[in-house]
C-alpha cells in the first residue's frame, strides 16, 4: 500500500450500511454545522456584533429600564402599573437584536459559499440535500441564538440582582425564548429562500430587506402586545403562526436547496424568452418540439377546443385534486366554525312574515331580471374576489387564498346558525344558494385550488423542475383554468343567480 | 468504470451537453479536451451526480448517477474546476472535515491526510491556514481532498493548473500510479502535452458534443493522416521520389531528403530502405516525425468549425 491507496474504501462502502435514519442525517448535518460555527467564530465581523449585543446591549437595556423605573416610580400607582407593562418588552428586544445576526450568517453561509465556489466540493460528497440544508440552517442559527439567550439571561439576571428586584414570570421567560427562537427560524429559513435566488452576497443583502422589513414590523406589533399584559397571550398565537411560516419556508428552502438549483443558476438574470415559452407551452399544452415537428411534417397544429379541453384543461384540473380537497375541508370547517360562533354571539333576528319579505324583494328581483348588467355584476364580483385571492395566494404560499375563499362560508355558517337558532325555516336560505351555487361553488373550489397550488408550488416544486419553472407552469394553469373553466361556470352561475334563484326563493317563501 | 450513453443536459433552452457516449474501464485515463464552455465541467458534474442528465444515462463505479446518486458521490473523488477551499481552516483541519463527511474513522483520516499531504509536498503546511497557501499548494490540497477516501473513480478538472513544473510532475506521477492501481480516471485539461502523456484515450468536446474520441494513434491517423517518415541521405535522391511512388505516398522532398506517409511503418520502412540502399545511396537517418496532440486537436477543431460553417450556411439558405 502506498500513500495514494489505502483500505479506506471499505469505510465508504459501509457509509450506507444502516439505510436512512434521522440520527444518521442529524449526525451528518452536525459535521457541517460544527465547521460553519467554528468558521463564524473566526470571523471578527460576526464575533464583534454578537459580543456587543450579548454583553453590552443587555447592560444598556438594563440602564434604560432603571431610568424608566425611576421616572415612573415618581408617578405613584399609575407609574407602577406602567412599569409592570413596560419591563417585559426589554428582554424581548434584547433577544431580537442578536437573532437578527442570524440573517447575516445565513446569507454568508449560503450565498457566500456559492460566491467563493466552495460549495461544489461539498456538493460532490455523499451528503444528502437535507443534511446539507439542515447543517447550514443550524450553523446560521446556533451562534445568534446562544447570544440571544445569553443576552436575555444577562438582562434578567441584572434585573433580579440589581436594585429593581424585578422577577419575571416563568411563563414570560418561556414566551420570550420561544418568540426569539421562532423569529430566528423564520429569518434563517427565509434567508435560504432569498439566497437561492441570487449568486452574490451583494444581491442577497439587497433582497434581505424582504425579510428584515416584515420582521421589524412584526417586532413592533409584538411590542404593542407585550406592553399590554391582558393581550400578551396573543403572542403565543404569533409564535404559532411564525412556526407555520417556518414550516412553509423550510419546505421551500429544502426544495430549493438541491444540487441542480445551486449549480444550475450561474447568473442573476431574468430570461423572459424562456419564461414566455414555458408559460405558453403550459397554457396551450403544445410543446415547442411538437409544434416544430408538426410544421416540418406540413401539418401545423390548428386550434381545436375539444382537443384543448381533453389534452390540456382536464389534466390541469386533475392536478388540483389535493388542493381542492384541502379547500373543501377548509370550507366545511369554516362553515362549522361560523355556525359554532352563532351560538356564542347571536343576532337579534325576528321571524318576519314571508309575504312581507317577498314584497320587499320582488321589486329588486324584477329590476335585476330586466337589466342584463346584473348578470355581469354577479360575474365580475366573483371574478374580482377570486383574482384577489389568487394574487394574495401567490405571495403567501396559498394561505391568503384559502382564507379569502373560505371566509364567505364562515359567514354563511354564522347566518344559518342564527336563522336555525331563531326558529326560522332555513329552506329559503338554502334555496337562495343552491340554484346558482351548483355552478358557483365548484368554480370557487377550482379557482381557489388553483390559487392555492400557485402559492404552494414554490414550497415543493415537482422533481426535475426549478421553482421558477414550477411557478410559471402553475401560473399558466391558473390562467388556463380561469378562462376555460371558472369564467364559463361563473357566467352560468350569474345567469342563474339573477333569473332562477329569485324564483326558487319565491317558491320557498310561499310554501 | 464509467459508462455513459446519450448523456444530454439542457439548461433551459441551452443544450450544454449533447449525446455523450463514453466508456472508461478501470485502469485507464480519459482526457477530455475542449475550449472553455464546451461542456467539460457539465459532463463532470453529471458524472458526479451533482447535475441530473436531461436524457441518457451514466453509470459510475457501477452505480446509476440518477438512481444511486449518493453512492456515486461516495465512489468518486472530484477535483473541481475551482478548488473551493475554506481559507480560514488549517490544512489538516480541512481534510479532517472531509474525512468526517466520508465517515473515515479518526485514526484513519488523520493518518491518510498526513500521508497524502506529505506525498504531495505539503508536509510543512499541516497547521498553516489554507488562505496562506500558494495557488499551487491550494490545488494540491484540493487534489488530496479528492483522494482522501480512496475512491475507485477520479474526476479531475484541470489537475495541474496553477502548479509549478515540479508540482505538476508530482501530480502527473500520482495519476500514473493511480492508473496502475486500476482507478478509473477522467481528466479535463488545456495542457495537450499532459493529456498526451497521461491519457489512454482522448475525447474532444465542442459545443457540448464529443467530436472526436479514441487513442492518440487512431485520432492522429484519422485527423492528420498516417505516420509521417523522414528519410535523410548523404547523396542526392535524383528521381527516387518517383521510384517510391508505387510503394509510399511521398508528401515532400528535397535534394537529399524526403518525407512519406507510412500507414504501416513496420512493413513499409524495410522495403523503402532496401530500395534506397539498393541504389547505393547511404542513409543517414530514417525517423518518424512526431504528430503531436496539438496537431491533432487543431485539425479536429478546424474540421469541426468547417462543418459548423457549412451547416450554418445551409440553415441560412
Amino acid at each position: 500500500m502506498n500513500a495514494l491507496s489505502s483500505d479506506t474504501s471499505d469505510h465508504v462502502q459501509t457509509y450506507f450500511g444502516n439505510g436512512f435514519n434521522w440520527l444518521h442525517t442529524l449526525r451528518n448535518a452536525w459535521i457541517i454545522t460544527r465547521r460553519e460555527v467554528r468558521d463564524s467564530f473566526r470571523d471578527w465581523r460576526i464575533v464583534v456584533p454578537i459580543f456587543l449585543l450579548t454583553l453590552f446591549f443587555p447592560t444598556l437595556a438594563n440602564f434604560t429600564s432603571r431610568v424608566f423605573i425611576n421616572y415612573f416610580d415618581k408617578q405613584g400607582a399609575d407609574g407602577k402599573e406602567f412599569i409592570e407593562a413596560f419591563l417585559p418588552l426589554m428582554p424581548m428586544l434584547v433577544g431580537f437584536f442578536p437573532v437578527s445576526i442570524s440573517l447575516v450568517i445565513a446569507l454568508e453561509t449560503f450565498v457566500g459559499e456559492k460566491e467563493r465556489r466552495s460549495l461544489e466540493p461539498l456538493l460532490s460528497t455523499p451528503l444528502t440535500n437535507t443534511e446539507l440544508y439542515l447543517g447550514k440552517v443550524f450553523a446560521a442559527m446556533i451562534p445568534p441564538l446562544v447570544a440571544a439567550y445569553l443576552g436575555v439571561g444577562i438582562y434578567i439576571g441584572q434585573m433580579i440582582l440589581g436594585s429593581q428586584q424585578w422577577r419575571p414570570d416563568f411563563s414570560l421567560v418561556v414566551l420570550i425564548a420561544v418568540l426569539t427562537t421562532v423569529q430566528a427560524l423564520v429569518m434563517v429559513t427565509g434567508a435560504v429562500v432569498v439566497s437561492s435566488q441570487t449568486t452574490s452576497t451583494r444581491a442577497a443583502n439587497l433582497l434581505a430587506s424582504a425579510i428584515i422589513l416584515p420582521m421589524s414590523i412584526l417586532v413592533m406589533g409584538e411590542s404593542i402586545l407585550m406592553i399590554q399584559p391582558h393581550q400578551r397571550y396573543v403572542l403565543w398565537y404569533v409564535a404559532g403562526g411564525l412556526l407555520i411560516v417556518t414550516t412553509l419556508l423550510v419546505r421551500t428552502g429544502a426544495g430549493i436547496f438541491n444540487r441542480e438549483e445551486l449549480l444550475g443558476r450561474s447568473i442573476d438574470e431574468i430570461n423572459l424568452r424562456w419564461a414566455w415559452r414555458i408559460f405558453w407551452e403550459q397554457l396551450t399544452g403544445i410543446t415547442r418540439e411538437e409544434r416544430r415537428a408538426a410544421k416540418a411534417a406540413g401539418r401545423p397544429i390548428r386550434p381545436n377546443p375539444i382537443r384543448y379541453y381533453r389534452r390540456t384543461v382536464f389534466p390541469s384540473i386533475r392536478k388540483l385534486r389535493g388542493a381542492s380537497l384541502c379547500l373543501l375541508v377548509a370550507m366545511i370547517l369554516s362553515f362549522a366554525g361560523g355556525w359554532a360562533l352563532s351560538e356564542k354571539w347571536q343576532l337579534p333576528l325576528e321571524n318576519k312574515d314571508n309575504n312581507q319579505i317577498l314584497d320587499d324583494m320582488r321589486d329588486i328581483w324584477e329590476t335585476a331580471q330586466k337589466d342584463p348588467r346584473w348578470v355581469t355584476l354577479a360575474v365580475t364580483q366573483n371574478m374580482r374576489v377570486l383574482f384577489v385571492a389568487t394574487l394574495l395566494g401567490a405571495f403567501s404560499f396559498g394561505v391568503a387564498s384559502i382564507l379569502l375563499v373560505i371566509l364567505p362560508f364562515g359567514i354563511l355558517g354564522y347566518l344559518m346558525g342564527n336563522v336555525t337558532a331563531a326558529g326560522i325555516s332555513p329552506l329559503p336560505f338554502i334555496v337562495a344558494i343552491i340554484p346558482h351555487g351548483i355552478f358557483e361553488i365548484p368554480a370557487i373550489i377550482i379557482a381557489g385550488a388553483a390559487a392555492l397550488r400557485l402559492g404552494s408550488v414554490a414550497t415543493k416544486p415537482p422533481q426535475n423542475m426549478t421553482v421558477g419553472e414550477a411557478w410559471l407552469r402553475a401560473f399558466a394553469d391558473v390562467v388556463k383554468i380561469g378562462f376555460a373553466v371558472v369564467l364559463p361556470l361563473l357566467m352560468i352561475a350569474g345567469i342563474f343567480e339573477v333569473h332562477v334563484t329569485p324564483k326558487a326563493v319565491e317558491w320557498a317563501l310561499t310554501l | 468504470m464509467i459508462e455513459t450513453e446519450g448523456l444530454t443536459k439542457f439548461f433551459g433552452d441551452f443544450e450544454a451537453v449533447h449525446n455523450v457516449n463514453l466508456s472508461v474501464p478501470p485502469g485507464t485515463v480519459l482526457a477530455i479536451l475542449g475550449p472553455n464552455g464546451a461542456g467539460k465541467t457539465t459532463t463532470i458534474r453529471m458524472l458526479t451526480s451533482i447535475l441530473a442528465p436531461t436524457s441518457g444515462w451514466a453509470k459510475v463505479a457501477g452505480y446509476d448517477v440518477v438512481k444511486d446518486a449518493a453512492r456515486v458521490r461516495a465512489s468518486v473523488g472530484v477535483l473541481t474546476e475551482q478548488h473551493g477551499l475554506y481559507e480560514r481552516m488549517r490544512g489538516l483541519e480541512y481534510l479532517d472535515f472531509f474525512g468526517r463527511i466520508y465517515h473515515l474513522p479518526p485514526n484513519v483520516r488523520q493518518a491518510r491526510a498526513e500521508q497524502l499531504m506529505i506525498r504531495f509536498g505539503l508536509g510543512d503546511a499541516f497547521g498553516k491556514r489554507v488562505g496562506e497557501y500558494s495557488k499551487g499548494m491550494k490545488q494540491k490540497l484540493a487534489l488530496v481532498r479528492s483522494l482522501l477516501h480512496d475512491p475507485p473513480v477520479l474526476l479531475l478538472d484541470e489537475p495541474t493548473s496553477a502548479m509549478d513544473p515540479q508540482s505538476a510532475k508530482l501530480v502527473r506521477d500520482a495519476i500514473i500510479e493511480l492508473r496502475q492501481d486500476k482507478r478509473t480516471i477522467i481528466l479535463t485539461t488545456h495542457n495537450l502535452t499532459e493529456a498526451e502523456a497521461l491519457a489512454d484515450n482522448i475525447g474532444v468536446i465542442r459545443r457540448g458534443r464529443i467530436v472526436a474520441y479514441g487513442d492518440m494513434a487512431s485520432l492522429a491517423t484519422r485527423f492528420v493522416g498516417p505516420p509521417l517518415m523522414e528519410l535523410k541521405t548523404s547523396q542526392p535522391l535524383n528521381g527516387l521520389a518517383k521510384d517510391l511512388a508505387p510503394l509510399v505516398k511521398v508528401v515532400e522532398n528535397g535534394e537529399n531528403w524526403l518525407r512519406y506517409e507510412a500507414s504501416n511503418p513496420a512493413e513499409i520502412n524495410p522495403q523503402v530502405l532496401r530500395r534506397v540502399l539498393g541504389l547505393g545511396i547511404d542513409v543517414i537517418t530514417l525517423s518518424q516525425l512526431t504528430q503531436t496532440l496539438e496537431d491533432v486537436y487543431l485539425q479536429i477543431v478546424e474540421e469541426d468549425e468547417g462543418q459548423e460553417k457549412q451547416s450554418h450556411e445551409r440553415a441560412v439558405q
